[in-house]
């Protein structure tokens, strides 16, 4: 077939006069929508754990259970705090009733009565999501129930989540659990509805003695992210790869 | 030759249910979003229900002294200021109008959270007041008999002006 040259010229103009319009009035891809809309979202959220300054009063397990709403006397728990007994003969015991969600109220570690002049150091270890930069969590869910926001928090997609336990598997600090209601993977979430609203996650807020603190590490004038910059900080189980973003002042090397 | 193209119409066929079926059930607002094709496959609307629909409970001292201004000032006054109405009392929710009463826990098993002294030489819990064994202390009496929860001193300011420092890096969030 032969192309005439006013045809040629006639649907060239067409073309370039539909690509002018087209440019005027592109679509955005949603990728591009959200982009514009969530430009000025430009946190990233940390947490600082004091373990100085914990005395085991276990407040934080019980705000947390009571804000998120996990069965109170169930054995299962968001967040912890760790006992850690270290004897002058070297020896470490390690406990974490109930998840310490009643206090720490005798000196009786497993159940062991311990004479106080044995004892070289003993503290309190407070634990939570790590909210890990690359977490392995989320790389194994098969469904895409569990997934990380902007800001960095992992949170699961409730009526999305089949139960299959892989996450739970997958957490090498074992903070997920199958919630008692629901059977579905449950979390930690920094207490999303609150963070997100200028208020504090439950536990911090619950914590008389300033033993945890959130922060943004995007803004480099708070108070947390100036510490994790400028102090000794440290992280749980760091050979796993998965950059936890949950710091603590007074690790041991017996906690881990 | 159509006895070729048969499997081949089954397997467009099979592909077409498939695509079908995925359209159907999957949601349209589930993508990769902002975190990207590693770890940002979700649900939007799951993300906006831990954002906005999850309810707040812990409502803070603030929201108290509204109608509790007596027990307020006398608590910041004390050296339990930095303990939280809610933490011995519950969560506000929705008081005064759901529950309209919070709960008054009387048992000692509350103080002894902090006060049943444990000998730990290298955490705070062995700075605070109290007791190796609390059964030594007024046994089987409410703590709250002889001491107020509001405004429990004797004369120790110490222990008490450090817990202030440690708390101080936490203030700008005291938005509650
Ligand atoms: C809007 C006013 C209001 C606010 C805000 C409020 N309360 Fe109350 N509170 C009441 C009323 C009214 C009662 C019922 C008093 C009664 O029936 O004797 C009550 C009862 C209580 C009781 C039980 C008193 C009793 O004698 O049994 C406690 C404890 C309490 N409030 C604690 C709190 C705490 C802690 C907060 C902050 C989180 C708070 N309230 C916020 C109005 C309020
Ligand atoms: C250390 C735990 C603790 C803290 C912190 C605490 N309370 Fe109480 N509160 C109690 C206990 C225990 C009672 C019961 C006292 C009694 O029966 O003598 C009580 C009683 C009350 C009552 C009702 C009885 C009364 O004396 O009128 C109100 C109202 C109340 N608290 C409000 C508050 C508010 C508001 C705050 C925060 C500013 C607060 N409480 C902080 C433990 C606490
Ligand atoms: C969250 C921890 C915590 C809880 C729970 C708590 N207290 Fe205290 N209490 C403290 C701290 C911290 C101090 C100040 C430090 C000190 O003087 O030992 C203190 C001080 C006191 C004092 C004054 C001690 C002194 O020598 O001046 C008394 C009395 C007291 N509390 C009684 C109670 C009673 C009664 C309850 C239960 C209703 C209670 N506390 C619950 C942490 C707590
Ligand atoms: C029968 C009244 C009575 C009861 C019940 C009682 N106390 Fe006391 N408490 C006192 C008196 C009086 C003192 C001051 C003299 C002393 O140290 O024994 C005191 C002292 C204290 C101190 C200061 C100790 C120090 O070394 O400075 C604390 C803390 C305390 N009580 C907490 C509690 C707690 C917690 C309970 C409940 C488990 C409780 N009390 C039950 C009367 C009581």
């Amino acid at each position: 077939m032969e192309i005439k040259r006013r045809d040629f010229l006639r649907v060239m103009g067409a073309a370039a006069a539909g690509a002018t319009v087209g440019g005027l009035f592109r679509t955005l891809t949603p990728k591009e929508a959200r982009a514009a809309v969530y430009a000025t979202n430009k946190k990233r959220w940390i947490f600082l754990v004091d373990t100085h300054k914990c005395v085991g009063c276990g407040m934080c397990v019980r705000a947390c259970k009571l804000e998120n709403e996990v069965p109170y006397n169930d054995p299962v728990t968001r967040t912890w705090v760790e006992r850690y007994v270290i004897l002058k003969s070297g020896k470490a015991i390690q406990d974490t009733p109930m998840g310490g969600l009643n206090g720490y109220t005798a000196d009786d570690p497993q159940g062991q009565k311990i004479n106080s002049d044995d004892i070289a150091k003993a503290f309190f270890v407070p634990k939570l999501c790590n909210q890990c930069e690359k977490p392995p969590c989320v790389q194994v869910c098969p469904v895409g129930a569990t997934f990380q926001t902007a800001d960095g928090v992992v949170l699961v997609d409730r009526t999305w989540c089949i139960g299959c336990g892989y996450c739970i598997m997958a957490c090498p600090y074992g903070a997920r659990f199958f919630h008692p209601i629901y059977h579905t993977a449950e979390k930690c979430t920094f207490c999303y509805h609150r963070i997100s609203k200028g208020l504090q996650p439950a536990c911090v807020f619950a914590c008389p003695f300033g033993a945890r603190n959130i922060g943004d590490k995007k803004d480099p004038n708070d108070p947390v992210t100036k510490i994790v910059l400028t102090e000794r900080v440290s992280v749980l189980k760091s050979e796993y790869g998965t950059s936890p973003q949950v710091f603590y002042l007074g690790l041991d090397e017996n906690v881990r | 030759m159509s006895h070729v193209w048969k499997p081949v119409w089954v397997v467009l066929a099979i592909v077409g249910i498939i695509l079908g079926l995925r359209f159907i059930i999957v949601p349209p607002d589930f993508g990769i979003w902002d975190r990207g094709y590693m770890y940002g496959w979700h649900r939007h609307s799951a993300e906006l229900f831990w954002k906005d629909q999850f309810k707040v409970k812990y409502k803070g001292r603030d929201y108290c002294n509204n109608c509790h201004p007596d027990k307020v000032s006398s608590i910041l006054a004390s050296s339990h200021k930095n303990i939280q109405c809610e933490d011995c009392h519950g969560p506000a929710i929705d008081h005064p109008d759901n529950p309209p009463k919070l709960a008054i826990i009387k048992d000692r098993g509350l103080c002894l959270r902090c006060h049943a002294y444990l000998p730990y030489p290298t955490s705070l819990r062995s700075k605070i007041a109290g007791w190796p064994n609390p059964d030594e202390h007024n046994p089987g009496i409410a703590c709250v008999n002889c001491h107020n929860p509001h405004s429990p001193d004797f004369s120790k300011p110490d222990l008490n002006k450090e817990v202030l420092k440690v708390k101080d890096i936490t203030e700008r969030y005291d938005g509650n």
